[in-house]
């Protein structure tokens, strides 16, 4: 480790940085703009310079540049040099002459990097007396705001968009102190990560269009470390809230899982929170008056829970402790998965794979980090953005590594890597049922149907592990595709392969399992990431219950019982056939959800449930990663309230001689920790609800929250007492520790003189690097190095299709394949529209020509839809848009009849 | 007195053409190059010639080729790169090369592509030169014809390619590593350095950018030899320079004469002196990016060291008179103008600060600036600075203003004094 | 839509490139070329042809001050008013033209005869004042010729 010296004083620090990063590491404040942790430096907003001296008999020194330097064993440096800082000082005053000083009405203020900076170098009075340069703002679609008036040129946004996040729609325009920052033109901003716009520009320019409905200072937000809810990936999230609403959702930030973003979905998804459609209050359905309160409530209930057997249904998107509960109330033979049979297999295998074959899961984190991707049947842009995202980091870091390795420059060192870069890219095959966003920057890719997916799999697998018995038939013109890809991961050091459930195809995930076992079995230190449909499937199938049909089946031969639902529309799971049976018969219905939807309709009794804003609980992400989010407020309405807590309410009216007072979710989840051993460790997600530092509960609110006192003023003059938060050690008030708090319970970042989210850098132990002590989370695996498992032969046939059938195969979209993110009002205007895709041979075949309308046909369900060619599909697959809000569950992986 | 690089140069006539250039001895040092020399030999006798660069810093020639990566396992393609962009205000020098003598050129660039083993150049060639974009393109279809450009050059081993590239307007294409951006289709925006252009530059190729002038220099270093070219000068910067001035002179134009004359005899001789009735104020010695001189240097030396040594830079050694009856602060603001509007907009420092000081500038030229305002001027020449902006741009703005403000203060005072422009 | 020709031109400077995205500057220069100026149409069609997006080609086009983004005249006049031509007094050339032309800076005639653009320095500032019109580059420019100067362009 090299020694430095700022200011005339040692410091051992890391090697490869630069200064400005090594400064910020060892907790100085040094103002910066252009450069950014996750894209490196370019040296183009000049605030970082500091002076740099030879020697130490150097006192001259010169002005240069942090971000643009790097570490070298003596170097000396002084931030507190009265040039340097005069000369950080003078260029906040150049970047303010044509900022607008609209900070009162900015959303920015108060989280404002720039406002930061500018308080940091000391300049406050203005001296430019001329007139500013003005710009004419666009409509970039329903997510960001635009205010180009406020823009510093930093450049950030268009390094994020284009070279980050590979968007191409954003861009500079023009030259000197005129350069425009965005579209060619007013339009939608295409990229599923424009949101992150909002964050990553340092002032005003880009912000949360849905922020702005409901605007609230980031001072006066209420906020709590949450957890997405809107796929597998299980993104760190903050949630801020005010008057009972939630406002806005922002990145918290986790090394391990995503880093410095997160996607659209999760950041806009949160608006079903706010949804009129929310169910408030208890409903006994069929009476005089169907609304009740509590007490009625559950005198009803007590009937239904102690006089008739009892059923429950889990849910792939509630938490562990309101699906563990359900589950201890209803015992263990009477609980099933809210998922479909098909589904419920497919989860399991790649659970057993983790757990028993020893597969290396591996995060996000080492996804980035991978040298070689292979995708094997997952258009994971769909459905895991984070993760293509992280794709895309590793194809490009790849490249910028050997380009690293053959220069002497540092990897921090961005533009002029990219020059050396050029178009070259790491390694990335993606095989997919269609053809993939992620396909422009693959190496190879291909669309084919699973079968043959899994086929071009288990080929690779021979060639890198060739004492495999061969795959017979491979037609001539993948041989040399698998030799590529097989060559590749080979050559790597650290590759990947990603594969799920989407393809509805055993066979692809025992491909993928091939690869890596063969890989693992060569010595390589090969991964493995599986992505699952929903942000709990993984700790519902760890908890490995029976699937939905088989509650169907159990109501089939006694419907003479109460049948519990939690948090979960069954009509998404199987065909609306069967869920309408299922449902007619059972005996007694409860319900409990946060919103309306066809099975809240048929419900007899229907509980209100809290929302993950509203709610305690701890999701198991795609790599067995269990996380906890935190309630960001108390429910609007004293009816909602998390399942997991109606749930034990009811638990007692079975047994009422459990004798508990109230359950806490630490203590649920070490009850879930002593009944279901998969689940150890598990209650390390969060420290105990009676944790406390030096006495002192965490703040949710800021110190400066305001109005607290008015906020009430027309109800009561007087105070009141403030919420308490008897489930965790965070507390609804500004009043509390005022430090920094453990990891998992961060509710926002900042830090004195770091109001904008930048403030980050003070809570980790090196910039870009892991949180303070460690990132929060448990990983319920655990990897055995030496075991390798038993390797599968029974290779599928090649996909025949059947003349007059056709293979029906879901398309996921970003915005609308996620039940509840397309209640957020503004990503449904986002939605594509409906179609259904069919070859180009085949709509021949058909006589059909695009827009034609087409009937799926199965049994007794039949959907028409119009019609799209898509000559990237193999004929003999029709591919339909997979869990839009109208549509029924469609019977995914089978062969359907289609009727025009 | 020798003029190796306009000797065939004339007034009012065609260029030559390869024939011709041939005849004058013309295309001699490439053979000679290409069938003696190996590429390190030719790199050590131009860096023992003492070739400055010619497109304003100055900086050894030869020694910046030895900094291309040779060897077999090298980065390729390497490329070189003739910079004819030529925008510096005041600026007229390249012009005449291109269109007088575009042979010279061409076969500079082949002999320079040979020395770092270069198999692809191109002529960065500002828009605005019409007449020699179409004398550039012939004569390269000429040397190609000829076998001087193409594959296996005379049999040899070495290859070379060579394009002509035009422009879409900006300055910043003048620099080197603006030049490269726009090469690749690019906003002129520079690169940081390191890594230098020798290394990654053009695609991420070792590359090599050359002035106009210094290329042309080149053949006659190699038929001459190291001493010769020293011999040329009248000073410890070797060769001969091409020499411009314009503004208020009888002749204002440009001569090739041998580096180190003064600025006097360019002036009174070869100018002419100054037109009747205008007494020289300042001079810009080497474009609109110098620091002013004024009368008090006329007998300097125009090389690099001695106008360095007077305050000012060379530069690109076309200078520009400015006469007492031109306001200074006009002539300012018409050189910040200038400066703001060519800015890339990457960098802070430049992008606020230029069009800041284009602003001062105006204002005390309308008698409508305070003192303040020139204290304001003062605070931009200190901070624009190499260093501290990206590239050599803004302080090069700086140069002529912080002079100025050294020797013309007093009619800043005025103007604000009398709140309205004295001239 | 880019024509037959238009696409010839530019295709011969892509082979000169090792990427097709370098030739974007090219391509730019030969549609305003053919066209006069470059529409948002022309960018689009530019786009297509390289496997650029359309902002990529307009952050492009737009970074030059000689691609123009807006319709001109069927002649461009650029006035030089860079140093020399200052100290030779360009302002008067200027101000004659405004007067004859009724236009400023960056307008254009009402009969489309004319746009008036200033310029930086020419490289001929030996010859100061100068201009050009289209591609024709005038030395030397005297108000008492400046008529009939502008009579050769119609
Ligand atoms: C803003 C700016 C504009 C420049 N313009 C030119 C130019 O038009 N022609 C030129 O030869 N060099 C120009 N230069 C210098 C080049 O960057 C580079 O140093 C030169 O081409 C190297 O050639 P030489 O070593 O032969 O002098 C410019 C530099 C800057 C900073
Ligand atoms: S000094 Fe900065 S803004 Fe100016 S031209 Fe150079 S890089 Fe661009
Ligand atoms: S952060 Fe270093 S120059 Fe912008």
């Amino acid at each position: 480790m090299p020694t430095i010296f700022i200011d005339n004083l040692p410091y051992e620090v890391k090697e490869g940085k630069n200064l400005l990063e090594t400064c910020l590491s060892l907790g100085f404040d040094l103002p910066y703009f252009c450069w950014h942790p996750a894209m490196g430096s370019v040296g183009a907003c000049r605030q970082c310079a500091v002076k740099i001296f030879k020697d130490e008999n150097d006192s001259t020194g010169r002005i240069m540049m942090s971000c643009m330097e790097a570490v070298k064993e003596g170097l000396r440096l002084s931030i507190a040099d009265p040039t340097a800082r005069a000369f950080r000082k003078q260029n906040i005053e150049w970047l303010m002459t044509n900022h607008p000083h609209d900070c009162p009405v900015c959303d920015e203020g108060g989280s404002c990097h720039l406002q930061d900076m500018t308080v940091m170098t000391g300049h406050d009075y203005r001296r430019y007396t001329f007139k500013k340069r003005t710009h004419v703002n666009q409509y970039l679609g329903p997510l960001l705001n635009h205010e180009m008036n406020r823009c510093i040129q930093c450049y950030r946004c268009v390094r994020f968009y284009r070279e980050y996040a590979g968007g191409t729609d954003l861009n500079v325009f023009g030259a000197h102190h005129h350069v425009y920052f965005g579209r060619e033109k007013d339009g939608v901003l295409e990229s599923p990560f424009s949101g992150n716009l909002a964050e990553v520009c340092p002032t005003g320019v880009f912000t949360d269009k849905t922020l702005k409905q409901h605007y609230t200072r980031k001072w006066d937000l209420t906020s709590a470390p949450s957890i997405c809810q809107h796929c597998s990936m299980g993104c760190n999230i903050i949630a801020g809230e005010r008057y009972g609403k939630l406002r806005c959702i922002v990145n918290r930030y986790n090394s391990d899982v995503n880093g410095y973003f997160i996607c659209d979905k999760g950041r806009y998804g949160y608006e079903f929170v706010n949804s009129v459609s929310r169910i408030a209050e208890p409903l006994i359905r069929n009476q005089p008056v169907e609304a009740v309160n509590e007490t009625a409530l559950m005198r009803h209930l007590e009937g239904l829970v102690t006089q008739f057997p009892l059923v429950g249904i889990g849910s792939p998107r509630a938490s562990m402790e309101s699906n563990f509960a359900l589950m201890e109330l209803v015992g263990k033979e009477n609980f099933f998965q809210g998922t479909n049979d098909d589904q419920a297999y497919l989860e399991r295998r790649m659970v057993e794979m983790l757990q028993q074959d020893g597969l290396p899961g591996v995060s996000l984190k080492a996804i980035e980090n991978a040298d070689a991707v292979l995708i094997l049947g997952e258009d994971i842009w769909n459905t895991a953005p984070m993760m293509a995202l992280a794709v895309r980091q590793s194809v490009m870091k790849t490249a910028a590594d050997q380009a690293v390795q053959q220069s002497s420059l540092a990897n921090w060192h961005d533009a002029a890597i990219k020059e050396l870069v050029q178009d070259k890219k790491g390694f990335l095959a993606n095989i997919t049922v269609a053809d993939a966003p992620l396909n422009k920057l693959a190496t190879i890719s291909a669309q084919d149907c699973p079968d043959n997916i899994a086929r071009l799999g288990f080929a690779i697998a021979q060639v890198l592990h060739p004492v495999l018995p061969p795959v017979s038939g491979i037609p001539e013109n993948d041989l040399q595709k698998i030799q590529l890809i097989a060559t590749a991961l080979q050559k790597a050091e650290r590759p990947v392969i990603i594969t799920g459930s989407s393809s509805c195809s055993e066979t692809v995930i025992k491909a993928a399992y091939n690869i890596v076992q063969s890989l693992r079995a060569t010595g390589k230190d090969a991964g493995i990431s599986f992505v699952f449909p929903e942000c709990n499937s993984m700790g519902l199938a760890l908890m490995n219950v029976p699937s939905l049909e088989n509650a169907l089946e159990r109501i089939r031969t006694n419907s003479d019982c109460t049948v519990i639902v939690l948090e979960n529309d069954i009509f998404r799971h199987i065909v609306p056939e069967k869920a309408d049976m299922f449902l007619s018969r059972c005996k007694h219905l409860v319900v409990m959800d946060s919103l309306h939807n066809r099975t809240t309709e048929k419900a007899h009794v229907l509980i209100p449930s809290a929302t993950f804003a509203e709610a305690d609980g701890t999701l198991v992400n795609n790599e067995g990663r269990a996380q906890h989010y935190y309630q960001v407020y108390m429910p609007f309405n004293p009816h909602i309230k998390e399942s997991w807590k109606w749930l034990d309410k009811i638990k007692k009216l079975k047994t009422p001689s459990a004798g508990r007072s109230a359950l806490h979710p630490d203590e649920c989840l070490a009850e879930l920790e002593s009944v279901l051993p998969q689940f150890e460790n598990i209650t390390g997600v969060m420290p105990s609800h009676q944790f406390r530092i030096n006495g002192q509960s965490i703040p949710r609110e800021p110190h400066r929250y305001s109005g607290r006192t008015a906020m009430r003023a027309h109800i009561a003059v007087s105070e009141a007492k403030p919420l308490q938060d008897g489930d965790s050690p965070l507390t609804y008030t500004m009043e509390g520790y005022p430090g920094i708090p453990p990891e998992s319970l961060t509710p926002f970042f900042w830090s004195p003189g770091w109001n904008s989210g930048q403030a980050v850098n003070k809570y980790q132990q090196e910039t870009g690097g892991a949180l303070r002590n460690e990132n929060p989370g448990v990983m319920l695996f655990k990897h055995n190095k030496d075991h390798i498992g038993k390797f599968i032969t029974d290779y599928p046939d090649p996909f025949t299709p059947i003349p007059g059938k056709y293979l029906l195969l879901p398309q996921h979209q970003l915005f609308g394949s996620e039940e509840m993110s397309a209640y957020s009002e503004t990503l449904s205007e986002l939605i594509p529209d409906m179609v259904i895709a069919l070859s180009g041979n085949d709509a021949k075949t058909l006589g059909v020509t695009d827009g034609a309308m087409i009937a799926i046909e199965k049994n007794e369900f039949s959907y028409p839809l119009p019609l799209k060619i898509r000559n990237d599909l193999k004929s003999g697959i029709v591919l339909v848009p997979a869990g839009y809000q109208a549509m029924p569950y469609f019977p995914w992986g089978s062969w359907v009849k289609l009727r025009v | 007195m020798e003029r190796p690089l306009t000797k065939n140069i004339h007034a009012g006539r065609q260029p030559l053409s390869l024939k011709e250039y041939v005849s004058t001895g013309g295309y001699s040092s490439m053979q000679q190059v290409l069938k003696k020399f190996t590429p390190h030999e030719v790199q050590q006798l131009v860096q023992k010639s003492n070739l400055k660069g010619r497109g304003g810093a100055g900086f050894n020639t030869g020694m910046k080729w030895s900094f291309v990566p040779m060897g077999e396992d090298c980065p390729r393609p390497k490329y070189l790169i003739a910079n004819a962009d030529e925008m510096e205000p005041g600026t007229f020098k390249d012009r005449l090369l291109l269109e007088g003598n575009p042979h010279q050129l061409i076969e500079g660039m082949i002999i320079a592509a040979y020395a770092i083993q270069a198999n692809i150049s191109y002529i960065f060639l500002r828009w605005a030169y019409k007449k020699a974009a179409a004398i550039l393109e012939r004569s390269i279809q000429e040397a190609y014809e000829a076998g001087w450009l193409g594959q296996h050059i005379m049999g040899t081993g070495f290859s070379l390619d060579m394009h002509l590239h035009t422009g879409a307007g900006r300055y910043m294409c003048g620099e080197e590593t603006a030049l490269l951006n726009a090469l690749e289709g690019k906003r002129a925006t520079p690169r940081a350095k390191p890594p230098f252009p020798q290394v990654s530059g053009l695609f991420g190729k070792p590359t090599i950018v050359n002035n106009v002038e210094t290329l042309c220099c080149v053949p006659h270093i190699i038929a001459n030899g190291a001493e010769w070219f020293q011999g040329l000068s009248y000073s410890g910067d070797a060769g001969t320079k091409i020499y411009g001035v314009s503004g208020k002179v009888n002749n204002p134009g440009a001569w090739e004469l041998p580096m180190g004359v003064t600025m006097r005899e360019l002036i009174e001789e070869h100018a002419g002196g100054m037109k009747k009735g205008y007494r020289l104020k300042g001079v810009l010695p080497g474009g609109a990016s110098t620091d002013f001189l004024t009368e008090q240097h006329m007998d300097i030396k125009m090389d690099f060291k001695s106008v360095a040594a007077a305050g000012s830079r060379l530069g690109t050694g076309t200078m520009v008179v400015m006469d007492d009856a031109t306001c200074p602060v006009g002539f300012l603001h018409n050189l910040q103008h200038f400066f703001a509007q060519e800015s890339c907009g990457w960098c802070t420092p430049c992008r606020e600060g230029l069009p800041w000081v284009e602003k001062l500038l105006l204002a005390i030229e309308a008698g409508m600036g305070k003192q303040e305002d020139v204290d304001m001027l003062q605070m931009h020449t200190q901070w624009l600075q190499p260093g501290n902006t990206f590239c050599a741009l803004a302080p090069g703005a700086m140069e002529p203003l912080q002079s100025a403000l050294k020797y013309f203060r007093e009619d800043f005072d005025r103007h604000i004094r009398e709140k309205k422009c004295p001239y | 839509m880019l024509s037959a020709e238009e696409i010839k031109s530019i295709d011969h400077e892509v082979a000169k490139l090792p990427q097709k995205r370098a030739a974007v500057i090219e391509a730019l220069k030969i549609i305003q070329q053919h066209r006069g100026w470059v529409s948002d149409e022309s960018v689009t069609a530019i786009a297509e042809h390289l496997n650029m997006s359309p902002a990529e080609v307009d952050s492009v086009a737009t970074f030059y001050n000689l691609i123009f983004r807006k319709p001109v005249g069927r002649h461009v006049i650029l006035l030089c008013d860079s140093i020399s031509c200052y100290v030779m007094g360009y302002k008067h050339i200027y101000e004659a033209l405004q007067q004859k032309l009724q236009i400023k800076f960056g307008e254009t005639t009402a009969d489309q005869r004319f746009t008036l653009l200033p310029n930086a320095c020419l490289g001929c500032c030996d010859h100061a004042p100068a201009l050009m019109i289209n591609n024709d580059l005038h030395r030397d420019i005297k108000l008492e010729t400046l008529d009939d100067l502008l009579s050769k362009y119609t």
